[in-house]
Order: structure tokens, then sequence, then C-alpha cells
């Protein structure tokens, strides 16, 4: 029984910290769909950039890791106002294929510029030495990083639902998840909320990428590989919901750590009839908002 | 209404339709060294036949339908591998049988909803489908793919040599037959009340049409050709391997649908040509730039050009008409 | 005027015949390596070893015949762009010989293909071994799983009594672990289990707790080398399974020389056998490393790979000498299946003519800390010449 409870420690401990990097990750798309309905799957190009500007910083330049942390967000944000400028705008109010078409553009460029960059290989992480140890809890051992992962997340979480709930702009934000056109009508300026809100959102997924680096690894084809897993969160959680992903992150985490703990062979099956499963049960997510 | 269909009114056959079919009876001839990469071509010419048919006709916009394209390459290659099923007509039946259970089964699942939770789940179904051929390594090989797959001569007579002749002319074949039926279907009126169901839903429904039931008719007989083409690749290579199912491959077929021009049948001839040709000479030597230039081309057709090459080549045609 | 033209076709007329008798001269060999995707850092250990073998020994041959390498990139374990790239060597190119894929699954998509064109094809490093059986113009000059996995596992079973094998999904993982349990179970230990974990870009770490849950003495491990065995290696150390008194044993693989410096100082004390280590005292071996360290860089250590990829070209120029450049399919088959070398960097090889798989000499090796830096030290031959344990057993069956 004491190994059977501690397989269950292992598992719900690994299975957070994942669930964890991927809702920090997640949640911006989250938000940047149900505001403004855009089909962004190139989402996860903005996590590959901020676990590479991670990886290059502590490699590279040997700078400290919480500074480059912090890069990884305000680079990866500054950046997607760029892109939302120069390329999002022109198709704000298009059809549903032409949205996915230009996600899927974005993500070959982002992996051919990855490539030619950084070579086709996972980049190491050189992790600060008091993050490598192990951290004796109870008489067992976690690595420190991961317990580092899981308290660092679940403090940016705090910090983003207290700003949705209490602040100016998380107001707006709901009130335009929830009816655009009424929202523009009191004189909300969608147009640079979304801005914003989808610098924010980017930013938290560079950060997401960064933070994640050593658990999803960083390498050239990242946002096509992990976009079904950013997808699954966003779609089971509820488009344009902001906790219902979170449920969301760490259901698949756990259930992706214990498939991968107790039934290998099994891989990743299990995750996507849960998921098929709960969409059909209900369409909008757990927590969806929009109809 | 999206700008990407081109529809064409008048149903009867053109002179300029006989063109793809003079070009790959020549390209026989002429090139016989590179037939193995003209049969792949071909054969993603039918898969994005069938994507048109249900993306570009009837407006669903689906991420996974390599799911049956896999789907079919696998049935048939398990039936030959484990099972020793080799007469190459029998299999495209198995395999078209299998992915139109598969079709009608997953698209009375998706059907249902609408668009990121649609996208969704015929996303989830083609993740589906590669975990089961990943994991189920006794039966699909996994990782390593699935060999041993032994096609028998066509009608018994025509032998499957490693030039490919054989399978090139196969490949043709079935394609002229399903291009054919697409054809007509998408002139019949069940083809133009498709069109009608993807410019306004509502509207049809309210008309009093069974949208969904279309719809599901459109996606399996889709289905099925796709489980066909599947099926085709497994014979010409006679080998499967985890390249033809998931979202990747699906994501490509779309791409490659798009450059050609969407919802206008010879887009899909078009895109597959143009990139599968551009990838056996360009990917060899530079795989970055590949896919920076298939990105920058998918961007530019998108944001400027949206109906694909053949889009472009109407453009200027008409322009060169009407400066006359 | 008529005089200008026959000039011009009489010039034409013997440029072609030059051109043709030059070129009936040219052996072509079709090199498929790997330059792009996760798996270059092995593919470049195949290339490094090409290369190094051309620039020292590329004109060893009869007068009047030249040698020309086309390469191509596989992309990875990729079996579906492999059977394309080397379908294309066979009827775009016309090549005479075929030979590279660090990836057995590669190996596997193109053994009919040999088989029904007729060409040669020597593995440089793809080891899985069951391909070879229905392949006659298939043979091998790097090594199987089961030379190294199975002489490991009666080894382990003097020390060890539980063990638990770690291995990635695919045709060379599964002979490794059938091979390491079939020899720790000879020895009478016992298997607490087994785990594969999937090729394509692992997170090792859940699998690895799992098994350091199950308290083990030993974990057996194999991966493809590359990338992968500084991962494996990582796992293990971050999970801290080193403290908790699990060792960490494997096939060559695991700790491979060009990788290892990079693994830091928790690869100390890993036990692997394996049929090339770098720091091997052998005079063909120092010969091999310095000329490798000359051409690539000091600070660079030649892996198995590029002695695999060594040898190939070795036995392919061998028969490309006692042809006179003339080259026969069968004619190779038979030269190849007689091969035998004693220049080696690994020491003696040969092949066997029976499965034309390679027989191979096995070390015990430790990690151990040479000059400052780690290596691979030979402490044991287990073996001066084995075949492959798998297929024996299957002839017995």
């Amino acid at each position: 029984m004491d190994s059977f409870f501690a397989a269950i420690v292992s598992v719900l401990f690994y299975g957070v910290a994942y669930g964890m990097v991927l809702y920090v990750i997640s949640v911006g798309l989250s938000i940047t769909m149900g505001m403004m309905g855009i089909a962004n799957l190139a989402h996860g190009v903005f996590a590959m950039c901020g676990g590479y500007i991670l990886v290059t910083a502590l490699a590279k330049y040997q700078i400290p890791f919480p500074i480059a942390l912090a890069l990884s967000f305000l680079i990866v944000a500054f950046f997607s106002v760029f892109l939302d400028r120069l390329l999002y705008k022109h198709i704000y109010d298009a059809p549903e294929l032409e949205q996915v078409l230009f996600s899927i553009a974005l993500i070959f460029i982002s992996i051919a510029i990855a490539r030619l960059i950084f070579g086709t290989l996972q980049q190491p992480v050189m992790l600060p030495e008091y993050l490598k140890d192990q951290f004796t809890f109870l008489g067992r051992d976690f690595p420190a990083y991961r317990v580092f992962i899981i308290i660092f997340s679940a403090i940016l979480i705090a910090a983003l639902w207290f700003g949705v709930e209490n602040t100016k702009w998380g107001a707006m934000v709901r009130a335009t998840v929830d009816n655009r056109a009424m929202a523009q009508s009191i004189g909300i300026n969608t147009k640079l909320l979304f801005s914003i809100t989808f610098a924010v959102g980017s930013g938290l997924a560079g950060m997401g990428g960064a933070l994640g680096a050593e658990i999803i690894a960083i390498q050239p084809t990242y946002p096509f590989e992990q976009l079904v897993f950013f997808l699954i969160v966003v779609s089971v959680g509820g488009l344009g919901s902001l906790k219902g992903p979170f449920f969301a992150a760490l259901l698949i985490g756990v259930l992706d750590t214990a498939c991968k703990y107790w039934i290998p062979e099994v891989g990743a099956f299990f995750i996507y009839m849960v998921t098929i499963g709960i969409l059909l049960w209900r369409p909008l997510g757990l927590m969806g908002k929009r109809a | 209404m999206s700008k990407l269909v081109g529809f064409q009114s008048n149903p009867r056959l053109k002179i300029s339709e006989l063109i793809p079919w003079v070009l790959a009876l020549a390209v026989f001839f002429v090139l016989p060294d590179y037939l193995s990469l003209g049969a792949q071509i071909l054969t993603y010419i039918l898969f994005a036949l069938s994507l048109d048919l249900i993306t570009g006709y009837a407006g669903v916009v689906t991420l996974g339908h390599a799911a049956f394209f896999g789907v079919g390459a696998y049935t048939c290659g398990i039936l030959s591998a484990k099972l020793g099923i080799t007469d190459p007509l029998l299999l495209l039946l198995i395999s078209a049988i299998v992915c139109s259970l598969l079709g009608v089964s997953t698209g009375m699942i998706i059907l249902r909803t609408q668009k990121l939770t649609q996208l969704m789940l015929t996303l989830a179904i083609a993740a589906l489908c590669f975990e089961v051929a990943n994991k189920a390594t006794t039966i699909t090989g996994g990782a390593d793919g699935l060999t041993g797959v032994v096609i028998g001569p066509v009608f018994g007579l025509f032998k499957f040599d490693f030039l490919n002749k054989t399978a090139y002319l196969w490949c043709l074949g079935i394609l002229f037959i399903f291009w054919y039926l697409v054809r007509r279907l998408v002139y019949s009126p069940f083809g133009i009340t498709l069109t009608g169901i993807k410019e306004n839903k509502q509207r049809m429904q309210a008309i009093g049409v069974p949208v969904n039931s279309y719809l599901l008719k459109a996606y399996t007989f889709s289905a099925m050709i796709a489980g066909i083409a599947g099926a085709l690749i497994a014979q010409t290579n006679q080998f499967v391997g985890l390249n033809v199912i998931g979202f990747e491959p699906s994501g490509e077929i779309l791409v490659m649908l798009i450059l050609g021009g969407v919802g206008r049948i010879y887009g899909a001839f078009v895109g597959p040509l143009v990139f599968l040709v551009a990838q056996d000479i360009l990917a060899k030597q530079f795989p970055e730039y590949w896919n920076l230039g298939i990105g920058l081309m998918l961007l530019i057709v998108v944001l400027f050009a949206k109906g694909g090459v053949l889009g472009i080549f109407d453009k200027l045609t008409a322009f060169g008409r009407s400066s006359k | 005027m008529k005089k200008n033209k026959f000039i011009q076709l009489g010039l034409v007329v013997l440029s072609g015949l030059v051109m043709s008798i030059a070129s009936a001269q040219t052996v072509k060999i079709g090199f498929m390596g790997t330059y792009s995707g996760p798996g270059a850092a092995q593919g470049d250990q195949l290339d490094k070893g090409v290369k190094l073998f051309m620039k020292l020994n590329g004109d060893k041959l009869p007068p009047g015949v030249k040698v020309e390498i086309i390469t191509r990139d596989d992309t990875g374990p990729n079996p579906d762009v492999a059977k394309r790239v080397a379908q294309e060597l066979i009827v775009r190119e016309k090549v005479n010989y075929l030979t590279g894929f660090v990836w057995s699954p590669n190996m596997a998509a193109i053994g009919p293909l040999t088989t029904e064109a007729k060409v040669p094809y020597v593995s440089m490093n793809a080891a899985a071994a069951r391909v070879m059986i229905n392949a006659p113009y298939m043979a091998r000059t790097s090594f199987t799983l089961w030379q190294s996995a199975y002489p490991l596992g009666q080894w382990a079973a003097k020390k060890y009594k539980k063990a638990y094998t770690a291995v990635s999904d695919f045709a060379p993982g599964h002979e490794a672990e059938e091979g390491f349990i079939k020899g720790f179970k000879e020895g009478g230990g016992e298997i607490l289990g087994s785990v594969r974990i999937p090729v394509a870009n692992p997170d090792f770490t859940p699998f690895i707790q799992k098994i350091k849950d199950t308290k083990p003495e030993v974990i057996f491990g194999f991966n493809p080398a590359g990338k992968a065995a500084t991962g494996m290696m990582k796992a293990y150390s971050d999970l801290g399974l080193a403290k908790a008194g699990i060792k960490f044993i494997g096939t060559g693989d695991i700790v491979t020389d060009e990788e290892l410096q990079g693994m830091g100082d928790v690869a100390l004390g890993v036990t692997t056998v394996h049929h090339y280590s770098a720091n091997s005292n052998r005079p063909s071996n120092r010969a091999f490393v310095a000329a490798y360290k000359k051409e690539f860089g000091e600070n660079l250590e030649p892996g198995f790979m590029a002695v695999g990829a060594w040898d190939a070209m070795e036995a392919i120029f061998y028969t490309i000498r006692e042809q006179n450049g003339k080259i026969d399919p069968d004619k190779t088959m038979e030269l190849l299946k007689k091969y035998k070398s004693t220049t080696s960097p690994r020491g003696e090889f040969s092949i066997d003519p029976e499965t034309r798989d390679v027989i191979n000499p096995e070390y015990l090796r430790e990690v151990r800390k040479v000059n400052g830096k780690l290596a691979n030290v030979e402490i044991e031959t287990l073996s001066t010449g084995i075949k492959d344990p798998m297929k024996e057993f299957d002839k017995k069956k």
C-alpha cells in the first residue's frame, strides 16, 4: 500500500506541475479566442519563443534565471504587439478557414526560423544550481525545479485572477468576452483592449514556455506538436473562460502523467477519449460562455 | 460569404478539363524515372479532392482528415502484411468500407457541433488515430512502420514493380473514377444544396433542408475517398509509416488544397502537384527554407490571393481577355 | 559547311565514347545519412566517418576507377522518407551500392527494395537484426543489440538480483530489452518490470520516477544515442537514482563517446557493454582517434557510429578493388560474406557468411575519469567475436 500511495503522490506532483505549465501557456489563448473569436492555432509559437529566449539567455549570455524568465514574458509580449498590428488585424473578421490557414502559415514560418537560428536539436536548459537539487518533504524526494514551477505558477495565476476580477481592465475584458457588440456600444475601445490582452496572453504563453522548458522540450516543431494539448485545455475548459481551462489543464496534466506512469503502452489515447467525451457532453467546455 | 470558393454554373465538360489526364499519360511515357513521385502525387490529389468536397463545397473545416487517409492506409497494410490479403481491388474495397464506417460514426459526433468545438473534435479524432497507430506496435509497427506489405498483381495480371509503373497507372485509374464521381456529385442537386448549406446554413434550415443529413452523407463519402487514397499510398509504397496519420498530414493536405484553390475541384489537382514537386526539388537541399517558403506562400494566399494558384490563373486570364 | 559538321559529329561521338568509358569505371555509392531533424547528431557521426575515410583512403582504388558518393538525408527515423530516398538513388541516380542509415526502421523499410532491385546495402549503424533474414543483399558492419545486451544481462545477473528495463520504443529497443532479459534471467535474476519510452522527444521523468518507486537494484537502459542519451542520463541524475542506490547499466549507446563529456560526473561508474570505446589503447584505434581529432577538432571524440561508417566504407572499397570497378551485385555479396577486418578501430571483426551480419568483439566498460575527462574504459573483453545471439537462438528453435 505504501508504494501505491507513493505512486499517487508522484503522479499528482508531476501531473500538477505539468498542468500548471499548460495553463499558464493556454490561458492567453482562451481569452483571445473568447474575446475576438480568432482561431489562433499559432499560440504555441509564443510559448516556443519564450522557451528559446530563456534558453539562450541562460546559456549564451549567462543572464540570471529570474531576469531571463522576466525577459521571456516581456520580449514575447512586445513581439506579439508587432505581430498583431502587422498581420493578425487582417483576419479579425475573416471566416474560420482563413484564420486556421493563417495560423498554420505562421507555424510553418516560425518552425523554419527556429531551425535556421537554433538548429533542430532540443535545447538544453541551464538551470541555476539552487534549482537543481532535490527537495525533501515528508520523507520523499521532489525535484526542486518542479516545486518551483508549481509555486511560481500558482502566484502568477493568483495575480492574473485577481487582476481580472478586480481591475478595470479585467472588467472590460469580461464584458467584451460576454458580448462584444454591447461592450463596444458602451464605449469600450475593443481594438485597444484586444491588443493589450493579446500582449498579456502571449507574454504569459512565452513565460509558460520558458517555465516548462524542462518538461516540454524546446525544439522547432514545438508549435505543431503541442498544439493539440493547448487546444484541448481551451476547448475543454471553455472558450473565453479564465477558470475553466485551469481545471482542464490540471485534469490533462494529471491524466497524462498517470497514463505514462501506469499504462505507458496506451499513451495519450486516453486523454483524447476523455476530451471527446467531455466535448460531447458539454460542447462549450466545462465553463464555456459563448454560444 | 467566403471568398475562397470558385463555382462554375455550367456543368458540361470543357476541353480544358482533359488537360490533367493528357499530362498524366505523357508523364508516364516521358519521365519513367519519376513514376514513384508521380504515383504519390496522384494519391495526394485524390486525398485533396476528398477534402475539397467536405471543406470547399460543404464548408466543414477539418484539421483531422488524415485520420481517414491513415486508417485507409493502415487497413490496407495490415490486411496484407498480417492477414495475407493481397488483391489490390479487394484491399481498396475493404479500406473504403472501414473508412466509410469511421466517417459516418465520427461525422455523427462532430457535425452536431460548431466552430472551435468542431475543429477541436476533428483534431482530437486524428490525434487519437495517430496514438493508436503509434502504440499498437504488434499490428501497426508503431514508430518502425508497417513492413511486409505485399500487393498482388492488379486484376491478376499487372505486377507492382519497383519502378512503380503499375502503381502509377493504377492510381491514375482510381483517381479518374473518383474525379468523375465527385464532379457529377458537385453539379447534382445534392452538390448544389451542399454549397447552399455552406453559404448560409440557417437559411437552408429555415427552408426545410435536412442540413445534418446532407452534411453527414457528404462527410461519409469524403471519408471513404480519403480512405481509398490512403490504401493507394500503402499499395504504392508497400509500406505504411506514421507520417500518413494524425494532425501533421491533415494540416499538410489542407495547405496543398488551399495553395491550389479550394472549392473548385482542380485546385485539388494543382495544389498537390505544385507542392510535392517543389518539395522534391527544394526540400532536399534546403529543408528549413522549404518550410519558410511554404509558410510565406500560404500567408500570401490567405491575405491576398484567396483562390490559390487557380485563382491567380483566373484573374490573369480574365485580365487578358478584358484587355483585348 | 559539311566538313565542319562532320568534325562536330566526330567530336560528339568521341566525347560520348570517352564519357561512357569513364563512367563505366565510376562506382556510385548512395550514402543515406541524417542531416535534419532531431536525429542530426547521430547522422553527423556517420557523416564524419565517411568524410574521414574519403580523405585518408578515398584514392585506394585500382587505376582508372573512381568513386562518387551521392549523399541524401533521411531526416531521421522516417521509414517513408528512407524508402523514397533509396528508391530515387536506385532509379534516378543508378547507384551500385547503398549504405548509411542511423535508424533501424529505415533499414527495414528498404529491405524488399534492395532485393528486387539487386543493390547491395551495407548498414553503417542501423542495428535491428530481424530485417536481414529475408534480405539477401543486405550486410552490416555496425552491431546488433543482442550482441551487447545479452552478455550484459549475463554479467549483471552475477552482481544484481533485481532489474528494471527502460528502452526506446522501436525495434532496436525491443531487441535490447529481449536480449538483456534473456541473459539476466538465465543468470537467475528477476525483472521487476519493463517500460518502453516513445522515440520522439521523450520526457523521461515520469518513467524514471516510476522505476525509482519500484526500487530495483539496477536499471538497464537503451536509447538511440545522440541527445536521447543525454536526456536519459539527466533524468537518472535529476531524480536522484544514484543516491537511492540504483545503478545504471546498458548498451554502449547510453554513454556514447561523443555525448559523454556533456553528461557530467553523474555518469561515473555507469557500466556498459559495447564493441567500441574511443578510449581504448589498441593501435588501430589510437591512429583512428588521432586522425579524427586532427580533422574535426581536438575536443571531439569519435563514437561507435563514426567507426561503423568508417568500417562500412572499408568493406565497400574492398569489394570495389576486388572487382576492379566492374560491380556485380551478387559478386559483391559473395565478397562481403567473406569479409574480415583486422584494422578496424574496434579490433577485429568479420561478417558472418550465413547471416551477413557482423561478428563483433564485445568489451565490458566503465565510465571513469581519465586525464580529467570522462571516458569509457574497457575493463574486460567479454568476447573476441560474438555472432548475433538472437539469430543463434532463433536457429535452435
